[in-house]
């Protein structure tokens, strides 16, 4: 009763000198939903983009149904039934849901027939898998939860059998999450097969029925879900065994450091991001904000770092004002006052990638003693203080000397870190600290931020994984539309209560 | 009676300026919209003048001077195309190289053919495009109202006058209206949604691009063999870029892009009759200071008028399917 639908054979793939997958061997059996783990750049998401034609393997065999397939490009994965709904979604934001679906399956040079007809066929889908979309919106109007949906409905009209879902989950609150796995289960109702593409181990424990593991490009295990558990796995992913709770003693918390009121920012297109937004940080303490992505944290944080005016409100830094509607303490200043940041973009404002990771380590000190003497750079000491705090931070490779791009994410935000941790901030701001950092590296990061917070540090700790939230704050409030909707003391809170915060609807 | 000839000639001179205009912002529309900008719009309208003159000259007929000039631009679309797509080179660079390689050609190609730089011979009548004086005009002359409009200002035209104001319904209806336009503006706005559609990035640029190259053409040959008898040095004088405006102001839609023309040809045909007109108080206006109206016109409009132009998600981005 079991059968393959899809079977790959020794599939290889080189980007450069990189071998993204190795000797990779897979097996999907038709009508489950089949998990694929491991870490970022384990290969993952490359191997599944040979599976939808979109890069072509170096050498290897991929099979549908029993039948050796060429896949040449999308087109061929979807006339053979596969479907794809990637991270990042494929979609263009000004069209109607409509047209995004039809989208190269068009049927007709001119519009008309075909088109109500599509119209009558995804109504159809949509009440048979309870997707409930709306053809006729335009995608920039829907929330995320909804372009899921869409892509969804997209890879059904095309005739998928097989769905891939790459890190579908990272952009969801927990209550998008619960109805995303409904619609994924009754896809299987339905016969058709799932591939699941996470790092996140919950998602495989609660929905799939075997899992294979994905480690520096090469598959390392195959299990059926139920005879495994979440430690054997995160062993297999990262190849040691790892933390998976962090160990935090309680820590008496000081005066208050940092204080917000009632700040109003507005972004680049003169909307208001941030409204009325009032926050007080106490020493030894983490600040956990949670919330969806774009719901103002990205420019809250601009204006804590000084690095955006604000419209209203004051901040204060030790009870000293640094910034309001008509002064703004520029970051430098601030760095002066004990004022750390680590942005959430961290390649394109934590770091110059083109850099040496000697010079990203040295900006912001690259003006003073010792590392520079009358406006001239000192070389060497800065290169023997790069080697110390590489050592000290465990980034790997421990060469100065490297283009920051080469390293790796969780290593270059080891880099941020110990930049931004040099001179043991007062108050330390970080956005998505782990955001595509490995298991090894989140387990470090999140350590130094407790080490930083025991020794007294008031942090302020944005992030879009609730999870992370949960195990670093002491305290959390939730943002939801600009606005503080919500504060908990962490230890009598449940995820489920902060989802409904951060949809809005609590 | 001689307000309303006044009139008359305003509105055909606005025609007939708005002309290249409109042919040059309807190619912008398909390049831009597919994603690759188009700063050589100026280049090839320049090269189609030059080409539809010397080829109307050689074959002694319009009709093989503007099909050459299609040809020229085309290829010079396909130049753009297969640096700037193909190899994924900078667009504006590309643009730029073609606007500078076309006034130096031109002028030279000019030169050695015919021994004055920058000059095509004359063309006789049968060599050009003349006015086309529609059929009843004469007859409906005297009728009032109706005779004024179809005879006085309908009737004798360029035949490009025409097909430029009918070639705006028709980019309208192919973009909006077919699944190739679709594509067009699906890949413009995010290529790798048409790439996971599994359709191919590159050729639809490319499509989108050989549009683009036959509507310049048009606007070139109405230049050299329509308006004027002769291919002149940099004759195109900034129209390309004034389309490519009028293409920004009209925010990338065909409809707002033809009233930005018609309003750019407007204030063009009036500043060429307050030429040496004396206005009250302030006597006669410099003639320089007169031309630069257009010009003027298109940095008022862009810098405050048109507000957030909203261009094309992808343009001026190549598209990079491999990391």
């Amino acid at each position: 009763m079991v059968s393959p639908i899809l079977e790959l054979k020794d599939i290889n793939k080189s980007f450069g000198h990189v071998q993204a997958n190795k000797n990779i061997n897979l097996i999907i059996n038709k009508g489950t939903i089949h998990g694929i783990i491991g870490e970022n750049g384990a290969g993952k998401s490359t191997l599944m983009s040979i599976v939808y034609g979109l890069y072509q393997a170096d050498s290897g065999i991929i099979s549908v149904n029993g039948k050796e397939i060429k896949l040449k490009s999308p087109r061929d994965s979807i006339e053979n039934g596969i479907g794809m709904v990637h991270q990042h979604f494929m979609l263009v934001e000004n069209f109607t849901v409509l047209e995004n679906i039809v989208l190269g399956f068009e049927g007709e040079i001119i519009f008309g027939k075909n088109l109500e007809k599509a119209k009558t066929d995804l109504k159809n889908l949509c009440d048979t898998y309870n997707l409930n979309v709306d053809l006729d919106s335009i995608i920039a109007d829907l929330s995320v939860g909804f372009r899921q949906r869409v892509e969804i409905l997209k890879s059904l009209y095309r005739g998928a059998e097989v769905f891939i879902l790459d890190e579908p989950t990272g952009v969801l609150t927990p209550q998008e999450v619960d109805e995303l796995f409904k619609i994924l289960r009754s896809l299987k109702e339905e016969g058709k097969t799932i591939v699941l593409i996470t790092h996140k181990l919950n998602e495989i424990m609660d929905l799939t029925s075997e899992v294979s593991v994905m480690r520096q490009g090469e598959v390392v295990g195959h299990t059926a879900t139920e005879s495994t558990n979440r430690e054997k796995l995160a062993e297999m992913m990262v190849g040691r065994s790892v933390l998976l709770r962090i160990n935090k003693s309680k820590v008496e918390t000081g005066d208050v450091v940092f204080k917000v009121e009632n700040l109003t920012v507005k972004d680049d297109l003169d909307v208001t991001r941030v409204k009325n937004v009032n926050l007080e940080i106490h020493a030894g303490e983490i600040l956990g904000l949670a919330g969806v992505t774009g719901n103002g944290q990205t420019e809250l944080l601009e204006a804590l770092s000084g690095i955006r005016q604000v419209e209203s409100g004051e901040i204060y830094l030790n009870g000293e004002k640094i910034s309001d509607n008509s002064e703004l303490l520029n970051p430098r200043e601030l760095k002066e006052k004990g004022l750390a940041h680590v942005p959430e973009d961290r390649q394109r404002m934590g770091l110059v990638t083109d850099f040496k990771a000697y010079e990203n380590l040295i900006f912001g000190y690259h003006d003073q003693e010792p590392y520079s003497k009358s406006s001239i750079m000192k070389d060497n000491k800065i290169i023997d203080y790069s080697k110390k705090v590489m050592e000290e931070y465990d980034v790997r490779p421990r060469s100065p000397h490297l283009i920051t791009s080469n390293f790796s994410g969780g290593n270059q935000q080891k880099l941020i870190l110990s930049r931004e941790l040099n001179e043991s901030p007062k108050v330390l701001l970080v956005g998505q600290p782990t955001r595509g950092v490995d298991i090894g590296a989140i387990e470090f990061i999140h350590q130094r931020l407790i080490d930083m917070r025991d020794r007294g540090a008031a942090i302020l700790l944005v992030s879009v994984e609730l999870e992370e939230v949960l195990s670093l704050s002491d305290r959390i409030v939730v943002m939801f539309d600009g606005n503080i909707v919500g504060e908990r003391v962490n230890k009598d809170v449940t995820d489920r209560e902060l989802g409904l915060l951060m949809a809005g609807v609590a | 009676m001689e307000f309303l000839s006044d009139i008359a000639s305003l509105i055909n001179s606005t025609l007939r300026i708005s002309t290249p205009l409109v042919f040059a912002a309807m190619a912008g529309i398909f390049a831009e919209r597919s994603g690759v900008i188009d700063f050589s719009l100026e280049g090839k309208m320049l090269m189609a003048a030059f080409v539809a003159a010397v080829g109307s000259y050689f074959f002694g007929n319009p009709w093989v001077g503007l099909l050459m000039a299609i040809v020229a631009c085309v290829s010079l679309s396909m130049l753009h195309g297969f640096a700037s797509v193909t190899h994924k080179g900078d667009q504006v660079v590309s643009c730029v190289a073609i606007n500078i390689l076309i006034i130096g050609l031109t002028t030279a190609l000019a030169a050695a053919w015919f021994g004055q730089a920058g000059l095509t011979p004359t063309l006789t009548n049968e060599q050009r495009f003349l006015e086309i004086t529609l059929p009843f005009a004469d007859a409906l002359q005297n009728v009032p109202v109706i005779g004024f409009i179809y005879s006085d200002i309908i009737s004798g035209h360029y035949i490009f006058v025409y097909l430029a104001y009918l070639s705006v319904p028709i980019v309208y209806w192919v973009v909006f209206k077919t699944s190739f336009g679709l594509r067009v503006r699906a890949v413009g706005e995010n290529p790798s949604a048409v790439d996971t559609a599994g359709i191919n990035v590159f050729t639809t640029r490319y499509k989108a691009l050989a549009i683009n190259g036959v509507l310049i053409a048009f606007a070139g040959a109405h230049l050299s063999t329509a308006v004027n008898a002769n291919f002149f040095r940099e004759m195109s004088a900034g129209r390309g870029y004034l389309a490519l405006a009028a293409m920004i102001f009209g925010k990338w839609h065909p409809k707002t892009a033809l009233i930005a023309c018609l309003l750019f040809g407007f204030t063009d045909a009036m500043q060429i009759r307050l030429q040496g007109v004396e206005l009250p108080m302030v006597g006669t206006i410099p003639v320089q200071l007169i031309q630069a109206i257009p010009y003027v016109l298109t940095v008022v409009l862009l810098a405050g008028f048109v507000g957030k132009a909203i261009a094309p998600s992808a343009i001026g981005q190549p598209y990079i399917k491999e990391r």
